[in-house]
């Protein structure tokens, strides 16, 4: 096992942008880790902002239960715009 | 009821993406995890010839950007060992395995770096081999591997140019230093050539790994394709590729070329190589002697972790 525990990272890669993953690495910390994030994953300032998050912290859907964690939303048509049907000569709806 | 394999043919066959807590059969994982792991001892490995270099760079400019490409490798390997961890591996693991000879990795950084030309050599046809060999693999079927193969390539177009460039130098430099020049090429040719692995007839994993959607392209068809892209940057360099077979062939549109001898490449990927055994033992030896920077790290945060409980 690596003495290092794995941290998930995260990178704005610029303002106005949410943070999006970009990979992971290892290290002792998390300063370290901030700090091996700039060094691997934004070497062509690629970035303005970095998480780092550790890997167990995260709690994941499963992918065996993909179907009936998100079957609720497949029959809700009409939570979309296309749904409704809009007469003839209205503008701006 | 479809089980959770057929859920993994029917994204293969859809060209969708496999992630990583996705069900997959034990070949696929098997087959990722050598593939990957491989590919990223290549690239931390790929930095002993090249390293080399850098403290006998010509110029100020070289050595920066010989320090950046090293860099580059670092990283390129960090990210394939991230994407390989993704299968359920840990890093460390392959890391033992690569420094117990259990691991391979490119056969083509067996070979020596004997002059300042052979930088050139190595950027302009090592990557740019690498990069007709990992192009493909930024459309492979496993999400983490793709993914990290799109960072690679970005990054690689500017090693193969700053190789480029250097040949492209001595090229309109003085006779001797083009003279150096052709010699990098006569070396690096061969060696470059079978970086596409054996021929289509010979490979071992190549049909399952195309079904799978790891592979996308033969052996054969990628060599050719380098082949094609390179030999027309050699006339620009006004050097010779050291192939008395080489013929452009106007009906088909491709160049006609030799084979290398795969007999040398079975033998430099057995550890007979010019410099294998050198190339594990600095490795193994710069793993160990971090050892205490690794061990000061943890220590430092463990302390850390203590003080705030």
């Amino acid at each position: 096992m690596s003495i290092e525990p794995l941290w998930e990272v995260f990178v704005r890669s610029r303002r106005g942008l949410s943070h999006t993953h970009v990979g992971s690495l290892h290290a002792p910390d998390a300063t370290m880790a901030l700090r091996n994030a700039r060094d691997v994953y934004t070497r062509r300032q690629e970035g303005v902002s970095i998480w780092v998050v550790r890997a167990t912290d995260i709690t994941a859907s499963s992918p065996d239960e993909k179907d009936e964690f998100f079957d609720p939303a497949g029959d809700k048509v009409y939570r979309h715009p296309t749904f409704y049907e809009v007469p003839e000569g209205v503008e701006h709806l | 009821m479809l089980t959770r394999m057929d859920s993994f043919q029917a994204t293969i066959d859809a060209d969708g993406r496999i992630e990583p807590r996705d069900a997959m059969p034990e070949g696929y994982r098997k087959t990722l995890i050598r593939q990957i792991a491989q590919h990223a001892h290549s690239e931390i490995i790929g930095m002993q010839p090249e390293g080399n270099w850098i403290s006998r760079a010509p110029s100020l400019r070289r050595k920066a950007i010989l320090m950046a490409k090293v860099q580059d490798e670092a990283g390129h390997g960090l990210y394939l060992y991230a994407a390989a961890e993704t299968l359920g591996v840990d890093r460390a693991e392959l890391l033992d395995l690569l420094h117990a000879g259990r691991q391979k990795y490119s056969s083509i950084f067996n070979y020596p770096t004997l002059t300042w030309a052979d930088i050139g050599a190595i950027g302009w046809l090592v990557d740019g081999a690498a990069i007709v060999n990992q192009v493909p693999l930024c459309r492979c079927s496993y999400g983490p591997y793709a993914r990290a193969m799109v960072r690679v390539c970005k990054e690689e177009s500017f090693h193969q140019r700053q190789g480029f460039e250097i040949l492209h130098t001595l090229c309109n430099g003085t006779p001797g230093q083009k003279a150096m020049a052709q010699d990098a090429l006569d070396r690096w040719w061969w060696p470059s050539l079978m970086m596409f692995g054996p021929p289509d007839a010979a490979s071992t994993h190549s049909e399952q790994s195309m079904a799978w959607g790891i592979k996308r392209h033969s052996n054969d068809e990628l060599r050719q394709r380098f082949v094609d892209m390179t030999v027309p940057q050699a006339d620009i360099l006004g050097l010779r590729v050291p192939d008395d077979g080489l013929v452009y062939d106007d009906a088909t549109g491709h160049y006609t070329f030799t084979e290398p001898d795969y007999a040398e490449l079975y033998e430099v990927v057995k550890g007979n190589g010019p410099c294998n055994e050198k190339r594990l033992a600095h490795r193994v030896k710069a793993h160990e002697d971090g050892a205490w920077v690794r061990e000061a790290a943890a220590a430092y945060a463990a302390k850390r972790q203590e003080a705030v409980a």
